[in-house]
C-alpha cells in the first residue's frame, strides 16, 4: 500500500525533522553535563542527572504541583465545557451571537490572559479581591498569588477560563452527531431527561471524551506560559509545576542536561498515563 | 456488451470466510437476480463486481478481461446502493447528473438525461431539493435515478425498491424491465421481494452462508429446487417439510400413513418430504388423504390460507384459490398431489423426481 | 428536538446558567479593553472601578501610529494564516489516509503523533535553535511557520480524521462507481462535507499560531520580523511596563482572532452528512 503513504508523508517528514530529531538530540542531553555558567563541566554524564533529579527536593514538589494543577484545571475546564456544550445544543434566542462570545476566551493568546488575570487578582488594580472579601471567601481583600496556600488558584483559575471553549467545542461537535432518531426512541421508549443524558448521551460522548481529556490533561502537564507569567512558580515555589521549573533550570540556572532530565521525567509520566487511558477507553468502549 | 466470469471467487475479512467458491457465467444482457437471506454475502458479491471490494481469491472476467485490479471507474458499471449513498450537499438534479458532470459530457445532453430520469421516477418536482429534505421512498428514487442515467455495460442493483410502497414498486419494478429491453445492459440486482426475483429475472441465484446453492430460471427453482434450502426459500408463501421415512415407490409419514409415490426410483433414500402449500387439495376424507384441524384460516379474497394440523405430523399450510367455506376448528382432509411432491435426502439434497412427460 | 412541555424553572435556570458563562468567559475580556481605555494617572487610583471617570483613545492611538505594532501585527497574521493553511492542508491528507486505509505502520505512526504531545516544548528548543540557524533560517518568518506547521500538525490531524470518520465510505464509493477517481471523489464529494471541519482545523491552529510565545522568541530577535505577541514584550521593557498601551494592543490583537473564530464558528455547528444515508 502506497497510496497512503502519499497523503502522509509531508506530515511525517514534518514532524521527522522538526520534532522527532530534536526530541532525540533532547533526550541525549539529559545524559550529559551542559552547563553554560560551568563549561568545564560538559560531558556525558551517564545517570548522574537522574540521580541528581531523584533527590532534589523541589523536583517532588514541583511534581505535585503539577498533579493538582492538572487536575483542578482539566476538572473544571471539562465539567463547565460539557455543561456548556449541553446547552449548546438546545435551542434559544441569539444562540449564535452567544456562541462567538463564549468561545472567544479561546482566541485570546495565553499571554495576554495571563496578564490580564494577574490584573483581575490584583486588590489594586482588579476587582476579584474585593468580592471575594465581600462573599466572605477571603478575610480581606489580598492577593491570593502572593499566598502559598491559595497561589495555584490564580493560574488554575485563567486556566480554566481559557480551556473551557476547547472542551465545548469537541463536545459539541460529537452531541450534534448523535442522530436525533436516538433521543426520539428513548422519548417513547419513556425515559427521563437524565436517563437519557446518562445512557444515551454520556456513552456517546464517552469515546471523544477519553481522547480530549487524555490531550488537555497532557497540554495543561505542559503548559507552563500562565504559572510563568502570573507568578513565576513562586512564591516559595508554591506554584512551581514540572515545566516551569524546566524553564527556570534552562534558562535562569543555564543547566540544560538537567533541564533535559526533568523533562524527560515528565514525558515518561505523560506516556504511562495516556496508555493507562487508552488501555481504559479499549476496555470501557467496546467500538 | 458485458458478459461476466465470476471463477472461484473467494471473499475473505481477515479469518471470517464470507464468500466461497462463486462460480458463476452471467451473459450478455442477461438479468441476474441475487436472493438468500440477511448476511449471506449478496451486497459484498456486487461490491467485488462493482471494484469496490478487493477480491481476495479467485478471478472476475468482463468479456474475457480479467478485472480484479481494474479501478471501479474503469469497469464502467452503474450501482444503486443499499443505504442510498446521496450526496448530500447536492441537490436531486446534480446528484442524478454527477456522472456525466465527471464525465465532462455536454451540459445539455446532462439536462435532458437528468430531466428524462426524473420524469421516470416521478420525481421532477423536487429536483431542486436536497437530499435531506426528502422521505426514504424518495431517497431511493434519486439514487435508482443516479444509476439509469447512464449508460453502461452493466447495472448493479442493491434492495433498489425497497423502501417504496406497493404501488410505487410495481411501477418501478416495471420500469427497471423496460430499461433492461431498451438498453439491454447486464444486470444483476438484489432483492428480498419473490415476486421482483421471479418475474425480473433470467435467472436467479440463490445465496446461503456465502455458498451458492443454486443458479437456475425462476420455473427452475420453484419446480426443481436443488436442496431443501432453495426449496423454501423460494416460493411464497413457503413449502411444507415433514418427515418420512422412505419406502419403495412411497414413503411412510410420521403417523405411520403410507404415501404412495409411483414412478419414482430413488423414494428409500428420503428423510423429508417437501410439499407447496398450493399442491394440497382439500377432500373429504380417504386413502392417501392426510387428517387435519384447521387452526387458522385467512380470507385474503383471491385466496385462502389455511394453517392446519395433521394429526401426528405437524402444522402446515394449505393455500386455494378463491373463497373456500372453511372455519377454525373444522375437520378436513388434504390430498397430496404427489406429482408435484419434493424428495429430500439426509442433509437436504433434493431427490430429483423423473421428468414429467408433457400434459 | 423534543416536544415535551418545558419546565419554567428549569428555563429560567438554563438563562441564569448561560449568563453566567457569558459574564465568565466576557469580564476578563472587558476588564482587558477598560485598562486600555483608562488614562494612564488613573490605572492605579481607579484601578478597581467598574468604569473609569474619564476615557481616552490615546492609548490605541500611540500604538497604531507611534509603535512598531502595525507591522508586528502584520508578522502575526502571516505566520499565523499561513500555519493554519499549510497544517490544515496536510492534516487533512493524513487524517484521511488514517480514515480510509488500514497499512503497515499506522499505529506506530499514530503513537508518535501522540507522543509529540507529550513533552514540555522546553525541551527541544535548543536543538530545533540549532537546525533552524544551520539552515540560516533564522529570523525568517517561513521558519516560524515551518515549526508551527509540525507541532499543530498531529492533533489537527485527529482532529480532520475524527470528521472523515463521520463521513460513510459509501459516498466515495457512490462517486467512484459515477467515474470519479479516488482524489476526484475526495475533491468534489468529501471535501465538501468535511467543510466543518476544515473550518474547526483552521480555527484552532490559527488561534495556537496567533498567541505562540516561546519559539517566536527564541527564532526570532529581529525588530522587522517580530510577531505580536514577542511584541507585546517590547512593552514591559521598553516603556517601563505601559499597561495601557499594552493592554490597547492586546485589544487591537484580539480583533483578528475574534473575526476569525466567528467566521469559523457557522462550520463548527452544521451537520451537512444528514440525508446521505438511509439510517
Ligand atoms: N468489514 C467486514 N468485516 C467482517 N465481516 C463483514 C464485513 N462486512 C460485511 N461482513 C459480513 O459479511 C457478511 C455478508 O454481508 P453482506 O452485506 O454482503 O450481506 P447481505 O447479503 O447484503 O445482507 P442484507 O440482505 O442484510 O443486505 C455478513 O455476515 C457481514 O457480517
Ligand atoms: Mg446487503
Amino acid at each position: 500500500m502506497v497510496e497512503p503513504f502519499l497523503y502522509l508523508s509531508p506530515a511525517i517528514v514534518l514532524i521527522g525533522t522538526i520534532i522527532l530529531i530534536p526530541l532525540i538530540i533532547g533526550i541525549s542531553y539529559s545524559f550529559q553535563s551542559i552547563e553554560i555558567l560551568n563549561p568545564f563541566a560538559t560531558g556525558w554524564v551517564g545517570f548522574e542527572n537522574y540521580v541528581d533529579l531523584w533527590s532534589d527536593r523541589r523536583f517532588w514538589i514541583a511534581l505535585e504541583n503539577t498533579f493538582w494543577w492538572t487536575f483542578w484545571s482539566v476538572s473544571f475546564q471539562f465539567l463547565l465545557g460539557l455543561g456548556l456544550a449541553l446547552l449548546l445544543n438546545t435551542q434559544f434566542f441569539g444562540k449564535k451571537l452567544f456562541q462567538a462570545l463564549v468561545f472567544l476566551p479561546w482566541a485570546v493568546p495565553t499571554f495576554l490572559s495571563a496578564l490580564t488575570w494577574a490584573w483581575l487578582f490584583n486588590p489594586t488594580i482588579g476587582p476579584l479581591p474585593h468580592w471575594m472579601a465581600a462573599l466572605g471567601i477571603l478575610d480581606e481583600p489580598y492577593n491570593i498569588m502572593g499566598d502559598p496556600d491559595l497561589a495555584l488558584w490564580g493560574p488554575i483559575v485563567a486556566n480554566i477560563w481559557f480551556g473551557v471553549p476547547f472542551f465545548a467545542i469537541t463536545l459539541l461537535a460529537a452531541l450534534q452527531s448523535i442522530p436525533g432518531e436516538l433521543y426520539e426512541a428513548a422519548e417513547i421508549d419513556g425515559a427521563s431527561p437524565w436517563q437519557t443524558f446518562t445512557k444515551i448521551t454520556l456513552p456517546f460522548l464517552a469515546p471523544m471524551i477519553a481522547i480530549t481529556v487524555m490531550l488537555r490533561t497532557i497540554w495543561i502537564a505542559n503548559f507552563a506560559d500562565l504559572i510563568f507569567v502570573m507568578t513565576g512558580g513562586g512564591p516559595a515555589n508554591s506554584t512551581q509545576i514540572l515545566s516551569t521549573y524546566i524553564f527556570t533550570t534552562a534558562f535562569r540556572r543555564l543547566d540544560f542536561g538537567f533541564a533535559s532530565t526533568i523533562a524527560v521525567a515528565l514525558l515518561i509520566i505523560l506516556l504511562v498515563y495516556a496508555i493507562f487511558v487508552l488501555w481504559l477507553r479499549k476496555k470501557l468502549v467496546k467500538v | 456488451m458485458a458478459r461476466m466470469e465470476l471463477k472461484d471467487l473467494v471473499k475473505r475479512y481477515g479469518a471470517v470466510e464470507v464468500l466461497r467458491d462463486i462460480n458463476l457465467d452471467i451473459a450478455d444482457g442477461e438479468f441476474i437476480v441475487l436472493v438468500g437471506p440477511s448476511g449471506c454475502g449478496k451486497s459484498t458479491l456486487l461490491r467485488m463486481i462493482a471494484g469496490l471490494e478487493p477480491i481476495t481469491e479467485g478471478d472476475f472476467l468482463i468479456d474475457g478481461a480479467r478485472m480484479n485490479d481494474v479501478s471501479p471507474r474503469d469497469r464502467d458499471i452503474a450501482m444503486v446502493f443499499q443505504s442510498y449513498a446521496l450526496y448530500p450537499h447536492m441537490d436531486v438534479a446534480r446528484n442524478m447528473g454527477f456522472s456525466m458532470e465527471i464525465r465532462r459530457d455536454p451540459v445539455d445532453e446532462k439536462k435532458t438525461r437528468v430531466a428524462q430520469a426524473a420524469e421516470t421516477l416521478g420525481l421532477t418536482a423536487l429536483t431542486d431539493r436536497l437530499p435531506k429534505a426528502l422521505s426514504g421512498g424518495q431517497r431511493q428514487r434519486v439514487a435508482m435515478g443516479r444509476a439509469i442515467i447512464r449508460d453502461p455495460r452493466a447495472f448493479l442493483f442493491d434492495e433498489p425498491l425497497s423502501n417504496l410502497d406497493a404501488a410505487l414498486r410495481v411501477e418501478m419494478r416495471l420500469e427497471i424491465a423496460r430499461l433492461h429491453q431498451r438498453l439491454g445492459a447486464t444486470m444483476i440486482y438484489v432483492t428480498h421481494d419473490q415476486v421482483e426475483a421471479l418475474t425480473l429475472a433470467d435467472r436467479i441465484v440463490v445465496l446461503n452462508g456465502g455458498d451458492i446453492q443454486q443458479v437456475g430460471s425462476p420455473l427452475d427453482l420453484y419446480e426443481r429446487p436443488a436442496n431443501k434450502f432453495v426449496a423454501q426459500f423460494i416460493g411464497s408463501p413457503t413449502m411444507n417439510v415433514i418427515p418420512v421415512t422412505g419406502g419403495v415407490e412411497g414413503v411412510t409419514l410420521a403417523n405411520g400413513q403410507w404415501l404412495g409415490l409411483p414412478m419414482r426410483e430413488n423414494t428409500p433414500f428420503a428423510t423429508e418430504l417437501g410439499i407447496r402449500p398450493e399442491h394440497l387439495d382439500v377432500v373429504d376424507p380417504g386413502p392417501n388423504v392426510l387428517t387435519a384441524t384447521a387452526d387458522v384460516v385467512e380470507h385474503l379474497g383471491s385466496d385462502t390460507n389455511i394453517y392446519v394440523n395433521v394429526d401426528k405430523v405437524g402444522p402446515m399450510m394449505v393455500r386455494k384459490h378463491g373463497n373456500i367455506p372453511i372455519a377454525t376448528g373444522d375437520k378436513l382432509g388434504l390430498r397430496v398431489m404427489t406429482e408435484n411432491a419434493h424428495l429430500f435426502a439426509k442433509g437436504g439434497a433434493a431427490l430429483p423426481a423423473p421428468v414429467r412427460q408433457a400434459a | 428536538m423534543s416536544v415535551t412541555r418545558t419546565n419554567p424553572a428549569l428555563t429560567l435556570g438554563k438563562y441564569v446558567a448561560l449568563l453566567a458563562y457569558l459574564l465568565f468567559a466576557l469580564f476578563p475580556l472587558y476588564w482587558l479593553v477598560k485598562i486600555a481605555i483608562t488614562p494612564d494617572r488613573l490605572i492605579f487610583t481607579e484601578g478597581t472601578d467598574l468604569w473609569p471617570s474619564t476615557t481616552t483613545l490615546d492609548n490605541f492611538r500611540t500604538v497604531i501610529f507611534q509603535t512598531d505594532f502595525m507591522a508586528f501585527f502584520g508578522n502575526s497574521l502571516y505566520v499565523s494564516l499561513g500555519t493554519a493553511a499549510v497544517t490544515t492542508i496536510l492534516a487533512a491528507g493524513a487524517g484521511y489516509a488514517f480514515s480510509r486505509f488500514d497499512f503497515g505502520g499506522k499505529k506506530i505512526i499514530v503513537a508518535v503523533m501522540l507522543i509529540t504531545q507529550m513533552f514540555p516544548l522546553l525541551m527541544i528548543i535548543a536543538p530545533i535553535y540549532k537546525i533552524v540557524a544551520s539552515l540560516g533560517m533564522l529570523n525568517s518568518l517561513t521558519s516560524l511557520i515551518v515549526v508551527y506547521t509540525a507541532f499543530n500538525i498531529p492533533f489537527a490531524t485527529f482532529l480532520m480524521q475524527s470528521f472523515f470518520d463521520a463521513i460513510p465510505k459509501d459516498l466515495e464509493e457512490a462517486a467512484m462507481m459515477d467515474g470519479c477517481t479516488r482524489f476526484q471523489a475526495l475533491r468534489k464529494v468529501i471535501l465538501p462535507l468535511t467543510l466543518p471541519g476544515l473550518g474547526a482545523t483552521l480555527g484552532f491552529v490559527f488561534t495556537a499560531a496567533w498567541s505562540e510565545l516561546l519559539f517566536a522568541l527564541m527564532l526570532i530577535s529581529d525588530n522587522e520580523s517580530m510577531t505580536f505577541p514577542v511584541g507585546l514584550l517590547t512593552f514591559v521593557s521598553r516603556f517601563s511596563v505601559d499597561w495601557g498601551q499594552m493592554m490597547a494592543a492586546g485589544s487591537l490583537a484580539l480583533i483578528p482572532s475574534c473575526l476569525f473564530f466567528i467566521f469559523i464558528q457557522r462550520y463548527l455547528v452544521q451537520g451537512l452528512t444528514s440525508g446521505a444515508v438511509k439510517g
